[in-house]
């Protein structure tokens, strides 16, 4: 098995005239964590709704645990491994922790057809292990996420992706609407991935929190990806440059 | 965002500040209105609950006990379908208009050849549709329902449109088909083992007499029903989708779950049981009308938004169904039993219905507010 989790080669989306994406060449290894930085309309979330199968791209091919995929939804893609946090939590407000983990992916006691009986017990005890493994505190399972504040929201949206054994987890800025304490949770869920080895894409804004937590930072601008920079032979002042398009990479050059 | 009051970062959690079950408060104002109406009986030297008559030998009032219960089943098992359309965000407003269907086609196949040594006169078909074996009638309706809320659920389903409209289209041409089937003639004259469906006493006999008594066949089924269907909204994989579906539909999908076919078998089964309290019904009465089931629809609504079902989805229970069922009877034959004017009962009827929506919308909020 290659040590290379994902790779794309010249990803390209246009929106009719628009090129939200052009030619984007992007490796991630198994264990790594990389972060997406760029202005806002720079093609990060472009980027990622091509990998994930929410949108079909216009040209490129992508690699994805050593074979060459064609996702043609979200669900084939999450089917193949890659679950994706959204800037809009995907959680139902009505039910507990457990059932929103094992949302339409239920364990049965007793399968009879679309009245399966579910095994509840062992939701519960996968959810306090899921819990327990991304070090989310979250104390009574068994409340609805309505009763749950922002950070406890994404707490669960990240366990849950985290829950299922996944080969890639893609994060859309997922500290967006927290405040200090509760971005402080979700960091260290995400240092807990990172220690388990899980390979993440990271979509942030916030310049501390991509310094702090991942190993390789790549800037998009207009569309293309213009930097691919070490965490530790850059500094933020740097990144900035390359986001205001002050800097282009070398091996970059030409391309905006 | 807001540090919420209890615990760093909203992360630790009050107990003590949780809600108890909605149910509970339906169920404290059944008791509340039980009582009520007693206290109001009693002032006119009556009782609303209890047997007031020395020459009989009952602890209830078993004349009111049965029209309650007949009042709370038919509209009750309808209210069951209601509830879980309710639950999946949706909305079934044909429900009345499918009964009255149902009821005319289902008793075309009910009838029976002889009254009183002669033929039937309301007779709808040839020889070849009289004194069928009960169990023809029977699938002849759950068939009727079962097309109704298919047609439902594959409308709301696959076309989009919004369930208001394509359940509104099946209460009008419902309807329709009702009066088209016998011309607006009533259908009547069913064989001896169908009246008995309704009229009989199945509990009774299956517990020698000590639980029920003959013709609350329908209650029986209904709580019967009821605790099905709170089993499998519980405990069960349909369940759980009914709730996903309606708190958060994109979430559902995005979860893999197939949202278009939960949909169809939602409706397709608040269609069956609209057959169902077709058939009691028409048992019951010995006869099937054109006109039955008339805003039947609105009073399962108001029994389910009574019983604490949101109107938003996702919240509510078969119980709290139940009781709103209770609570919405107690209130028609408490204004009776104090001989209050039926045209009162509407108007409260209406501020009750109205009232249970914006306790709702208030509870939401204080919800709201607080996480």
């Amino acid at each position: 098995m290659s040590d290379v989790i994902l790779r794309t080669e010249g990803l390209t989306k246009h929106y009719g005239g628009v090129h939200a994406l052009q030619d984007a060449n992007f490796e991630l290894r198994r264990g790594e964590h990389v972060a997406i930085m760029g202005d806002n309309g720079a093609g990060k979330s472009t980027f990622v709704r091509q990998i994930t199968g929410v949108e079909q791209r216009t040209s490129g091919r992508i690699w994805f645990d050593g074979r060459e995929v064609d996702f043609a939804g979200p669900l084939e893609a999450r089917e193949a491994g890659i679950e994706t946090v959204f800037q809009n939590l995907a959680l139902a407000d009505d039910l507990d922790v457990p059932s929103n983990l094992f949302l339409g992916r239920e364990k049965f006691w007793l399968r009879l057809g679309p009245f399966s009986i579910l095994d509840r017990k062992a939701m519960r005890a996968a959810t306090e292990a899921a819990l327990k493994r991304t070090a989310v505190k979250i104390p009574n399972l068994s409340n609805t996420i309505r009763n749950m504040s922002g950070g406890q929201r994404q707490c669960v949206a990240i366990a849950r992706t985290a829950t299922f054994a996944s080969k890639l987890i893609i994060m859309d800025e997922p500290t967006a609407a927290l405040g200090v304490q509760e971005t402080a949770q979700v960091e260290n869920i995400i240092r807990q991935l990172k220690a388990n080895g899980e390979p993440l894409i990271l979509i942030s804004h916030n310049m501390r929190q991509v310094f702090d937590l991942v190993d390789r930072i790549v800037v998009f601008r207009r569309g293309r990806i213009v930097a691919n920079l070490n965490k530790a032979e850059t500094s933020g002042e740097d990144v900035v440059s390359y986001i205001t398009g002050a800097k282009t990479a070398p091996e970059y050059e030409g391309a905006a | 965002m807001a540090e919420s009051a209890h615990g760093v970062g909203g992360l630790s959690f009050d107990a003590s500040r949780r809600s108890w079950p909605n149910e509970v408060n339906v169920f404290i104002a059944l008791v509340v209105l039980i009582v009520v109406f007693e206290v109001l009986n009693r002032l006119n030297g009556g009782s609303f609950l209890f047997n007031m008559r020395d020459n009989v030998d009952a602890i209830f009032n078993r004349q009111r006990l049965d029209i309650m219960l007949l009042q709370i089943a038919i509209v009750g098992i309808i209210s069951i379908g209601v509830t879980q359309v309710i639950i999946l965000g949706g909305i079934d407003l044909s429900s009345g208009s499918v009964v009255g269907a149902t009821a005319m086609i289902t008793m075309s196949f009910a009838q029976t050849a002889m009254v009183n040594g002669n033929p039937n006169p309301k007779a709808i078909f040839g020889d070849w549709a009289m004194d069928l074996p009960v169990i023809v009638p029977i699938a002849v309706g759950l068939a009727c329902g079962l097309v109704a809320g298919l047609i439902n659920g594959m409308l709301i389903a696959y076309t989009r449109i919004p369930p208001f409209i394509a359940t509104l289209g099946m209460m009008v041409s419902a309807r329709g088909v009702s009066k088209w089937w016998s011309n607006g003639n009533p259908i009547s004259f069913p064989t001896e083992a169908y009246a008995n469906l309704a009229n009989g006493d199945l509990l009774g006999r299956l517990t020698f007499g000590l639980v029920s008594w003959p013709g609350q066949n329908p209650a029986v089924v209904f709580f019967a029903l009821a605790i099905l269907f709170q089993l499998i909204m519980i405990y069960t994989v349909y369940g759980k989708r009914c709730y996903a579906i309606g708190s958060n539909e994109d979430a559902a999908r995005m979860s893999g779950i197939n949202v278009a076919s939960h949909k169809v078998l939602v409706y397709t089964i608040a269609g069956m049981l609209a057959a169902v309290a077709a058939i009691l019904l028409t048992s019951k009465n010995l006869t099937a009308q054109a006109g039955m089931g008339v805003m039947y629809e609105l009073d399962a609504i108001a029994m389910a938004v009574i019983g604490g079902v949101s109107l938003s989805g996702g919240r509510g229970s078969i119980v709290g169904t139940v009781l709103g069922a209770m609570i919405f009877s107690v209130i028609i034959s408490g204004f009776t039993s104090i001989q209050l004017d039926a045209y009162y009962q509407e108007m409260v009827k209406g501020a009750i219905i109205v009232g249970a929506v914006v306790l709702d919308q208030y509870r939401q909020r204080r919800r709201a507010a607080r996480a």
